[in-house]
């Protein structure tokens, strides 16, 4: 074996690109969650926003394009969840699994005459003289505009839910919908645009996976991301920063696994192809075990139907 | 006071299957605290829910200072002065203070001013409040205070309470009166929702009594007997529950130092609780809701687990023992919430009758259930308590609430427990059923079972009760008999005014 082969710089560099899908459709998630309804069908909106970001930026050959239609994709196909929970109130959990198995066969389908078919490249945004800087500038600066904008996002989210109105009604929703209902907020609506804005994040994710990551397009792709985002979500006690650390933590051991792989370590395959998975989920349960207090952050109403009447 | 603030004239708002309102008109004056009386079910809620804009009348007309009001939404209320402190319903646990108070404010202020505003107000009324603190840490009586600041942020014309004493302490009404007589003179109207009605004898002016969605009458509360307004309510005349005065027979449950901790991380624990009841005698707990209740009853149930030496059943340590073993003994409990808790909503009165009475009534036989057993033993209870619905077979969500309880409750009574738990056994449930309930209880203590009744209703306590404690913060006062106690002396028990102080506004 040897580890001299790996190079740190670029380790830490692919790490970012590596999380990013997972942490864009984690914090839409989040977002979704934190207005109390649970949509397991992150997975599903991330293949349909994969193949509409494809198909798209192929067609149009403007990757910018592909991204922006990818976000609607996600968002409409989490419209069909949103109607059918919030308006005709079925389970939660149960048609989060149906827009799971959804997304993946009409995904199939739409991608039928891409396979093998290489998309236009996505730039790195040019930051001059810091991406110059020895080890740092190779780690952080040269990225694409995704990167940057999936970080953006976890801040805006972050000040969103702290500092605005918006996002106090949001959390009040999430948190007893009955009390938002008596003060006159509207919580089906407030949680219709919370669903479509989680949809719309795990499209980009799923667009950056075959935009970016791959980059092509195979049925099945994500295998398992928007999963590993959910998790993320409930384990980083809804909470943006820790969010991020989890979905930096997954890519991080994915990419060193890769690496490991690589270099020819003496362990099973299996075990190097299951510990992002492992690791991710064992420290961010380690760090949400201080019991009552994590669980205060959990939103009261998550997964409960709404319906005026009571 | 010639003018009016609010007037209504014959609304009527019908749910399918049932008339809510019909043709309610009365008026509120400047400055007047107007109560609104009636039963569970006689349509208050319904009524104030239209004036807050929650929901919209089918025909009649409101008006504002002589000027039409329809508001479409809660806002539109608020925009025009009206503000309400809900019964529940209205908190969120996992914000704090001053977050929840943004929430029920049409413009809020930035959250340091808001929260400077918070504490002046909370000042000059005398309800002490951190903006800071999580309200899911609150006791109930501060929760009250956070919807009461966020109407008073919004200097209301018109503020509508809805039962807001139920929670509260004896000394902590009085601190509320003070607050509400201090609103009234600087000319604010209140519209007051209670059943209690030696309060609205002391507070109101003028009062409007529903019954099955109507106006059965005006009264001034002041003139009137609280007889006299109860009937008014309930439409019939009331009888008070009896029984016989008889020697204590022997420790049936002994609880030593039990303590534990709640499994809800914003339930009180249980700290060090002993507890003697005797054999034929009802001890009643009162307390302010939150400070335990729940937890005790779980202790109790077997739901929850405690040392087995602190819990004893006729000497017997029961505390390692689960529900279902603690029945076999006759450890039986009735919890306080109906739906979901004492009965499973979607199942039949039948089958629910199975899930706490299999052991006791033997309906199970190796392991098979024994159904037409089961039925019978419904039946019995629908027809020993009164229980109106067309038969067994129906579901359970689809009883009143009233009705629903004479069943929870007489499906333990008549499993003849040797010691009987009751979590509010009156709970939302009309005057006359809530009779019915108490003498039944009665009569189970005068067949020899001891009973422990926890209740947040201090006259129902007075009523049945052979000696009163008080939980406070998870702690039991030491118990005392109930004959001859004051109102003064149990508010004490109860942790008296929780350090409000009276208000200091000079209107």
């Amino acid at each position: 074996m040897d580890l001299s082969a790996i190079n740190p710089a670029v380790l830490l560099a692919s790490l970012m690109v590596a999380s990013t899908p997972i942490l864009l459709a984690a914090i839409g998630e989040l977002i979704v969650e934190k207005s109390g309804v649970l949509n397991l069908g992150v997975e599903g909106m991330m293949i349909t926003g994969a193949i509409c970001g494809f198909a798209i930026a192929v067609q149009t050959g403007s990757p910018a394009l592909g991204f922006v239609g990818a976000a609607a994709g996600g968002a409409l196909l989490s419209m069909t969840f949103g109607v059918l929970t919030q308006f005709f109130l079925s389970n939660q959990v149960a048609t989060g699994l149906a827009l799971t198995l959804f997304g993946l066969g009409l995904s199939a389908l739409l991608g039928q005459g891409y396979v093998g078919i290489k998309p236009p490249p996505v730039g790195d945004i040019n930051l001059g003289p810091l991406a110059d800087l020895p080890f740092i500038g190779r780690v952080l600066f040269q990225h694409d505009a995704m990167v940057y904008f999936s970080l953006l996002l976890v801040a805006a989210v972050w000040a969103f839910l702290k500092y605005t109105r918006a996002g106090l009604i949001l959390r009040a929703v999430g948190e007893s919908h009955d009390a938002a209902h008596a003060l006159g907020y509207k919580v089906v609506w407030v949680r219709l645009m919370a669903i479509a804005f989680g949809g719309a994040c795990a499209g980009l994710g799923g667009a950056y996976l075959s935009l970016v990551r791959v980059p092509q397009w195979t049925e099945g792709m994500t295998a398992g991301a928007g999963w590993i985002a959910l998790a993320i979500v409930v384990f980083g006690s809804w909470k943006p920063w820790r969010v991020l650390i989890g979905a930096y933590l997954f890519g991080g051991v994915t990419v060193l696994q890769l690496n490991l792989q690589a270099a020819g370590l003496a362990v099973p395959v299996e075990y190097l192809s299951m510990s992002p998975y492992l690791i991710t989920i064992l420290v961010l349960v380690i760090m949400s075990s201080g019991r009552g207090r994590a669980a205060l952050n959990a939103p009261a109403s998550l997964g409960r139907s709404f319906h005026a009447s009571s | 006071m010639a003018e009016t603030l609010l007037s209504i004239e014959g609304l009527r708002k019908a749910y399918p299957g049932v008339v809510a309102n019909d043709d309610v008109s009365f008026s509120i004056a400047p400055g007047e605290v107007h109560a609104l009386l009636g039963e569970n079910g006689a349509g208050k809620s319904t009524l104030v829910k239209m004036i807050y804009g929650l929901v919209r009348p089918d025909s009649g007309r409101m008006l504002m200072k002589g000027q039409p009001y329809e508001p479409a939404t809660p806002h539109a209320a608020r925009a025009a002065g009206v503000a309400m402190v809900f019964q529940h319903f209205s908190l969120f646990e996992a914000l704090n203070v001053a977050e929840n108070v943004a929430l029920g404010m049409e413009d809020p202020p930035k959250q340091r001013e808001l929260a400077a505003r918070i504490r002046e107000v909370s000042e000059t009324y005398g309800l002490p409040l951190d903006p800071g603190r999580l309200v899911g840490d609150l006791s109930a009586g501060e929760r009250q205070r956070v919807e009461i600041i966020r109407c008073l942020l919004q200097d209301p014309k018109l503020l509508i309470m809805d039962e807001p004493t139920s929670v509260l302490t004896p000394q902590e009404v009085d601190i509320l009166f003070e607050t509400l007589r201090k609103l009234q003179a600087e000319g604010t109207s209140i519209l007051y929702i209670s059943h209690k009605l030696e309060e609205i004898r002391t507070l109101c002016d003028g009062a409007t009594i529903l019954r099955l969605g109507k106006v059965v009458g005006t009264c001034d509360p002041k003139e009137s007997s609280a007889r006299e307004m109860a009937e008014m309510m309930v439409g019939q005349t009331l009888h008070t529950p009896s029984r016989e005065e008889k020697p204590l027979g022997d420790v049936v449950l002994d609880l030593t130092a039990l303590s534990l901790r709640s499994a809800n991380p914003f339930g009180t624990s249980l700290k060090e609780i002993d507890l003697q009841v005797h054999a034929g005698e009802v001890l009643g707990i009162g307390g302010v809701a939150g400070n335990g209740q729940d937890e005790l009853l779980a202790a109790l149930s077997g739901e929850a687990l405690s040392p087995a030496e602190a819990v004893k059943l006729n000497g017997q340590p029961v505390g390692q023992l689960g529900p279902n073993a603690r029945r076999r003994l006759g450890l039986l409990a009735a919890p306080e919430e109906r739906l979901g808790h004492a009965a499973a909503p979607d199942m039949s009165l039948t089958e629910n009758a199975l899930l706490t009475g299999a052991i006791r009534e033997e309906l199970v036989s190796n392991g098979f259930l024994k159904w037409p057993a089961a039925k019978s033993f419904a039946e019995k209870i629908i027809e020993r308590f009164d229980v109106r619905t067309p038969g067994p077979a129906n579901a359970a969500r689809s009883l009143s609430g009233g009705n629903l309880q004479k069943f929870v409750v007489g499906r333990e009574i008549l499993q003849r427990p040797i010691c009987l738990v009751v979590n509010q056994p009156t709970w939302g449930v009309d005057a006359s059923a809530a009779a019915a309930i108490r003498q039944a209880l009665l009569d189970l203590a005068a067949e020899g079972a001891a009973l422990v009744v926890i209740s947040q209703d201090l006259d129902e306590l007075m009523e049945i009760s052979d000696r009163f404690a008080a939980l406070n913060e998870g702690r039991l006062s030491p118990t005392r008999p109930a004959k001859g106690l004051t109102v003064d002396e149990i508010g004490l028990m109860m942790g008296g005014a929780h350090d409000m102080e009276v208000a200091h506004v000079d209107a």
